[in-house]
């Protein structure tokens, strides 16, 4: 049992040094999408969630739990993907938050909550300039280089940055 | 020499060390719905539940394939990324919802030949005759200037947004949970056509000549999406689907708000078409061309692995 359990601990250790593909500054648990390692007899399950339903990442980081995994010795390694509940931005870690803003990105406000409002208005989020901490920043587009992300730029230093959306 | 030993030999192979993991989609698919429990729940009929998961995903994946053409056609760079990822979501339901009908009634996949690599969900995607698709005809239509987009796009995520939002209360813990995804990312593309539907009623003569213009060619679809079929009915009925006839007023409360803050009136003009042609196999000719495209290579190589 005590082998068991520590095993569990060690594949989730490996598992949590596995990094998002487009966002290689943040390993999977800093993302939220990992959600569950389970070792076994034979080998390990791992249970990851989809950020965006067309999310081409998750093939990439399903192939690259398996590397991890295998290259750690586990023989079977299980890859499953979870669709419910569907991943929420506020899963992202208080430790992936700072990572983001660390590599010049806009980490996402709390997520929507409540009947899905339309909305007409130009999206207005209180954020600041990853780089010079202005708060004097606009919005250039709402659908960014990936799925997760919109397009900002700053008015005071005019560095042009993303802002992962809340979701 | 077939199409397998071809791939095996491929140019790459060297600079991947044998191992094809390496690509970011990997030359083996995964199963979407891997995983996930896709047991038909008690009350459900199977063939139903994969005829309606046919409907929705044919209309997701159409009108993916449909708004992709605007890459690299788009106004700008913004509204290049913008629609894109639109199509991506989109493309990402139909993938799950395909899916989700070939685990619910496997008779509903083409045949492909032995050692075949290609999944279920891409067989119904690329294998399907033009017959075979349900999706409506409203998003077969060609996207016209912008302006024309934006108003199709604005009324198909305002029906989709309030059909995904009953739809994940769904029996079928997988509807369920492919629609509680879909809604959040429905819920930016409405936004977005939304906005863009007020900025061009705003903007100039010409951007308001033209959004007007692209209602009144919309307009006489828009009816296509509250028809429902014997389907629909029947998901209703079993608690798995929804009917999309019940939407209409919710719907059409979003729609006008939307006029209303652009300061347009509805257009004047009857519904075009008189049933869901599309949910019986019957399609516009824009449909052959658009599946023309979508399907060649993967027709052309039926054992090939990507
Ligand atoms: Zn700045």
């Amino acid at each position: 049992m005590t082998t068991l359990a520590a095993g569990r601990t060690r594949a989730r250790e490996i598992a949590g040094t596995v990094v998002d593909p487009e966002m290689p500054m943040l390993t999977l648990v800093d993302l939220g999408v990992l959600r569950d390692v389970t070792e076994s007899e034979v080998g390990v399950s791992v249970t990851i969630t989809p950020t965006y339903s067309g999310c081409p990442a998750m093939a990439t980081m399903r192939d690259d739990l398996v590397h991890a995994l295998s290259d750690a010795g586990y023989a079977e390694v299980e890859v499953k993907v979870s669709l419910s509940p569907a991943w929420s931005s506020d899963w992202i870690t208080a430790e992936g938050r700072r990572k983001l803003r660390a590599h010049g990105l806009s980490a996402p406000g709390p997520s929507p909550t409540g009947p899905v409002q339309l909305s007409l208005a130009p999206v207005r989020r209180a954020i600041d300039c990853p780089r010079c901490g202005s708060a004097d920043v606009r919005l250039t587009s709402e659908f960014g280089p990936t799925a997760c992300k919109a397009l900002y730029q700053c008015n005071d230093c005019l560095e042009p940055f993303e802002h992962v959306k809340e979701i | 020499m077939d199409d397998l030993d071809l791939d095996h030999e491929s140019v790459y192979d060297g600079l991947l060390g044998g191992d094809s993991s390496q690509w970011a989609f990997g030359t083996d698919f995964e199963d979407p719905l891997a995983g996930v429990d896709t047991m038909i729940p008690a009350g459900v009929d199977g063939a139903a539940l994969a005829a309606y998961c046919l409907m929705l995903g044919d209309d997701a994946l159409i009108y993916a394939h449909r708004l992709s053409e605007w890459t690299s056609n788009a106004p700008d760079l913004e509204d290049d990324i913008a629609l894109a990822n639109i199509a991506l979501d989109l493309l990402g339901q139909a993938r799950l919802l395909l899916a989700r009908a070939a685990a619910a009634d496997a008779s509903v996949v083409p045949q492909m030949p032995e050692g075949s690599p290609v999944p279920p969900e891409d067989a119904l995607a690329f294998f399907r005759d033009e017959h075979a698709f349900r999706n409506m005809g409203y998003v077969e239509a060609l996207n016209g200037d912008f302006a024309v987009t934006i108003v199709r796009l604005l009324l198909f995520s305002s029906h989709r947004l309030a059909l995904l939002q009953r739809l994940a209360t769904s029996v079928d813990p997988v509807l369920s949970a492919i629609a509680a995804k879909g809604v959040k990312e429905v819920t930016y593309h409405r936004d977005y056509a939304g906005r863009w539907f007020v900025t061009l009623a705003g903007g100039t003569e010409e951007s308001r000549r033209r959004l007007v213009a692209g209602l009144r060619t919309v307009w006489p679809t828009y009816a296509e999406l509250s028809r429902s079929t014997q389907v629909e009915t029947l998901a209703s009925e079993q608690r798995f689907g929804v009917d999309p006839a019940v939407l209409t007023e919710e719907v059409d409360a979003v729609v006008d708000h939307v006029l209303a803050m652009a300061a347009l009136e509805r257009p004047d003009l009857p519904p075009s078409g008189t049933g869901p042609m599309g949910r019986i196999g019957r399609h516009t000719e824009e449909m052959g061309h658009l599946l023309a495209e979508m399907q060649v290579v993967a027709r052309a190589h039926p054992l090939g692995k990507w």
